[in-house]
């Protein structure tokens, strides 16, 4: 079997797991306590009307055959009403996910992109100030929680220095829509002004949801480093004169990296999913908002839509790892292979 | 014998344990010699690894509480770390123990020996000269890497060049290790114990080949080896190493027709049970390094041992113009000049009961 094939095995098996979750979060969000479509109506409203109104949402089908209607739905883009909004499931998701999706993938950014070098350096001066001030920022990071961070940046950056705007995704209009995606979408459009006004929007609820996760790769990448250096070969490469910062970034963190790339992909759909504290204390009119909002109201149909999506989320930033691990380690691809 | 091209004098290596201190390396002496082969032999954790990684200043946990490294004249212990990385791969490279995991799992062995041909022991890699070298053709380094292969006696060496260690047999692993090693033409080699982790038929053959490199490239070498065999057949001088002293040092030659310490005897009389690894012959086992004995390291298994032993190092004596032995069973000059005062201290319990006995001394070896 080649490596090729083992991906493909991998991508079926994700489509058990999907319908698996849609059973059960379907059967929660219609078997738990509550009168969600009283809720969503009002106690003005007689029971009559209610009652109406339920038949029609066919809530008065046995479980299955719901599930079923639902599922057919689902694949002809009706992912049913949301009786918050009023709106198709899809369409309110794909109006809010972008903006959580940006958020999510400039936090990661973030946290790749400052937490792998930090971590090398913490590894490789370990015990000296660099490893000690990691440490510190790890514990900071991973102790606070994400919106607390995010108040606190508000507080210093818009509060005291007055450097950042405080809330929202953008003051100017925004881009043309391509993606939904601020920066891409005026990247796209060479609308430099509007890029650096939704690059500035971003920056801070984007560091405060991706610190945690920084401060995770930091760490790893650290331990991981540590333990590289004790490797034979990674004496061998000092021995034979290669220099020590190529050691370094090419030959101990390529191996040191592997493990960070779980706990990456793992933290992609869960910043999905937990983005909503983030996103309100920044108004940010976002996926995981809207999520919360619908728990709250138990606006069924959307709850079942954004867990769908967040776990589609899930299954492919693991495919995307395993992609990741297999081009990065050839042990991986050929061991897949040999089989 | 003026300018030797490597002298450790005094070398004292000490690690950090939970344990407390471990005094692995305890003052060792060795000199190479110009187009010299040295070999140290010793059984398992006796310190000849933490000895010649201490050279290459690869341990970076160890602290060399005392002692010179003199390289060409120079103290390595003194360069800075960038001078010190300048001779590596160009001025003294190492075969690593361990085949199996001296090559990095995750890259080519191509990708590895061009990063060698390339920054050729610079300390650090400029972005600039990084980048600037991904537009620069690999062609002639290439060819340059897969020479080497090919002098190392690797029938497909472009295939071998392109290829991850994991798709590598054990043979052809050491094969390449020694390649890298040699990449650069280095004048000092240490070589680590090389084939021990293979069978017989292919360690014979890469040790062969080691041989006929070395001597075309005229280059020194350190040879680490449990095999005492071995020892006798491709070096000219001799260390036997005991829990990281050397108890006896002589021209090969010399050693094998006259063996004097108690334990390098041990070793000789051993040299059937080799398979269960040097030194297995001999009772009792390698001193604590947190809790070394005040005397002589090797007093616990020494059929020999008096009590003045467990209380007076014995240090390295001349008991022949070019042989030296710690022992207290021989008399004679120290050996080290750093000796020369301690001299009238040493008890003297000799003569050894093998001279008394009988004047055949020499042990048959193979
Ligand atoms: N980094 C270290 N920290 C603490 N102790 C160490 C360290 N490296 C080596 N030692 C100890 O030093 C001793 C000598 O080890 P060394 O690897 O030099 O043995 P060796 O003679 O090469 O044996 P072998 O033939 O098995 O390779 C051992 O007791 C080992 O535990
Ligand atoms: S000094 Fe004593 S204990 Fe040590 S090797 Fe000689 S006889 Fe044995
Ligand atoms: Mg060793």
């Amino acid at each position: 079997m080649s490596y090729s094939d083992y991906l493909i095995r991998r991508a079926i098996q994700a489509i058990p797991v999907l319908f698996g979750l849609s059973v059960l979060i379907f059967t929660i969000t219609r078997v738990i306590p509550g009168d969600p479509v009283r809720l969503a109506m009002g106690p003005d409203v007689a029971d009559e009307q209610v009652d109406a109104f339920r038949e029609e949402m066919g809530l008065n089908e046995p479980l299955h055959i719901q599930y079923v209607e639902w599922l057919s739905g689902v694949f002809q883009g009706q992912w049913g009403l949301s009786l918050r909004t009023g709106n198709n499931v899809l369409f309110d998701i794909i109006t809010r996910l972008p903006a959580t999706f940006e958020l999510v993938l400039v936090a990661l950014g973030f946290a790749i992109v400052l937490g792998i070098p930090f971590g090398v350096i913490a590894g490789t001066n370990k015990d000296h100030w660099q490893d000690h001030a990691s440490r510190i920022t790890a514990l900071f990071g991973v102790s606070m929680p994400r919106f607390w961070v995010g108040i606190l940046l508000q507080v210093v950056f818009v509060g005291m220095l007055g450097l950042m705007p405080l809330q929202g995704r953008i003051d100017g209009n925004p881009p043309p829509h391509t993606t939904g995606m601020y920066l891409i979408d005026s990247a796209l459009a060479l609308q430099w002004a509007t890029f650096v006004d939704a690059a500035t929007h971003i920056a801070m609820p984007a560091f405060a949801l991706g610190l945690a996760t920084l401060a995770q790769i930091m760490r790893l990448i650290r331990s991981d480093m540590i333990e590289e250096a004790r490797k034979d070969y990674i004496m061998a490469a000092r021995a034979s004169g290669i220099p020590q910062n190529l050691i370094h970034y090419k030959y101990m963190l390529r191996n040191a990296f592997t493990s960070s790339l779980t706990v990456i992909g793992l933290a992609f759909g869960f910043l999905l999913g937990n983005a909503f504290l983030v996103e309100t204390v920044f108004a940010w009119p976002g996926m995981a908002r809207y999520g919360v909002q619908a728990i709250i109201n138990q606006d069924f149909n959307a709850i079942v839509g954004v867990v769908i999506v967040v776990g589609f989320a899930y299954v492919v930033a693991n495919f995307v790892v395993d992609v990741l691990y297999g081009t990065l380690d050839p042990r991986v691809r050929l061991r897949q292979g040999g089989e | 014998m003026s300018n030797p091209l490597l002298e450790v004098k005094d070398l004292h290596v000490e690690f950090d344990t939970y344990d407390g201190t471990a005094q692995v390396i305890n003052g060792i002496d060795l000199i190479v010699e110009r187009g010299e082969t040295v070999a140290i032999v010793g059984e398992s954790g006796c310190g000849k690894s933490v000895t010649v990684k201490t050279i290459l200043g690869l341990l970076p946990e160890a602290d060399i509480s005392q002692g010179e490294i003199l390289y060409k004249g120079e103290n390595l212990l003194e360069l800075s770390d960038a001078k010190r990385h300048a001779r590596r791969g160009k001025e003294m490279s190492m075969i690593m123990q361990n085949p199996m995991s001296a090559i990095n799992p995750v890259f080519t062995v191509g990708e590895q020996m061009l990063d060698v041909l390339k920054w050729q022991g610079q300390h650090r890699v400029g972005i600039t000269d990084w980048v600037r070298d991904k537009f620069r053709s690999e062609a002639e380094l290439r060819e340059r890497a897969i020479d080497m292969l090919e002098q190392v006696d690797i029938s497909a060496p472009e295939r071998v060049f392109e290829s991850y260690p994991v798709e590598l047999s054990g043979g052809m692993r050491q094969r390449v290790l020694i390649a890298i090693a040699l990449l650069l033409e280095p004048d000092f080699l240490i070589a680590d114990e090389p084939g021990t982790a293979l069978d017989v038929t292919t360690e014979a053959n890469i040790l062969e080949l080691l041989d006929d490199i070395v001597e075309e490239h005229d280059t020194s070498v350190l040879y680490i080896t449990h095999d005492l065999g071995v020892a006798r057949e491709i070096s000219d001088q001799l260390n036997v190493m005991y829990a990281g002293e050397i108890v006896e040092t002589a021209p090969t030659e010399t050693l094998f027709e006259d063996p004097q310490h108690p334990y390098t005897r041990g070793l000789l009389e051993s040299i059937p049970q080799l398979s269960r690894g040097i030194g297995a012959g001999i009772p009792g086992k390698l001193p604590d390094y947190t809790d070394p004995p005040t005397g002589c390291r090797f007093a616990d298994r020494c059929p020999h041992a008096e009590t003045e032993c467990r209380e007076v190092v014995p240090h390295l004596r001349r008991t022949e113009p070019e042989h030296a032995a710690a022992c207290h069973l021989f008399e004679g000059d120290p050996h080290l000049d750093r000796h020369q005062d301690a001299v009238t201290e040493f008890p003297y319990i000799g003569p050894p009961p093998w001279q008394a006995d009988t004047d055949e001394t020499e042990v048959d070896v193979r």
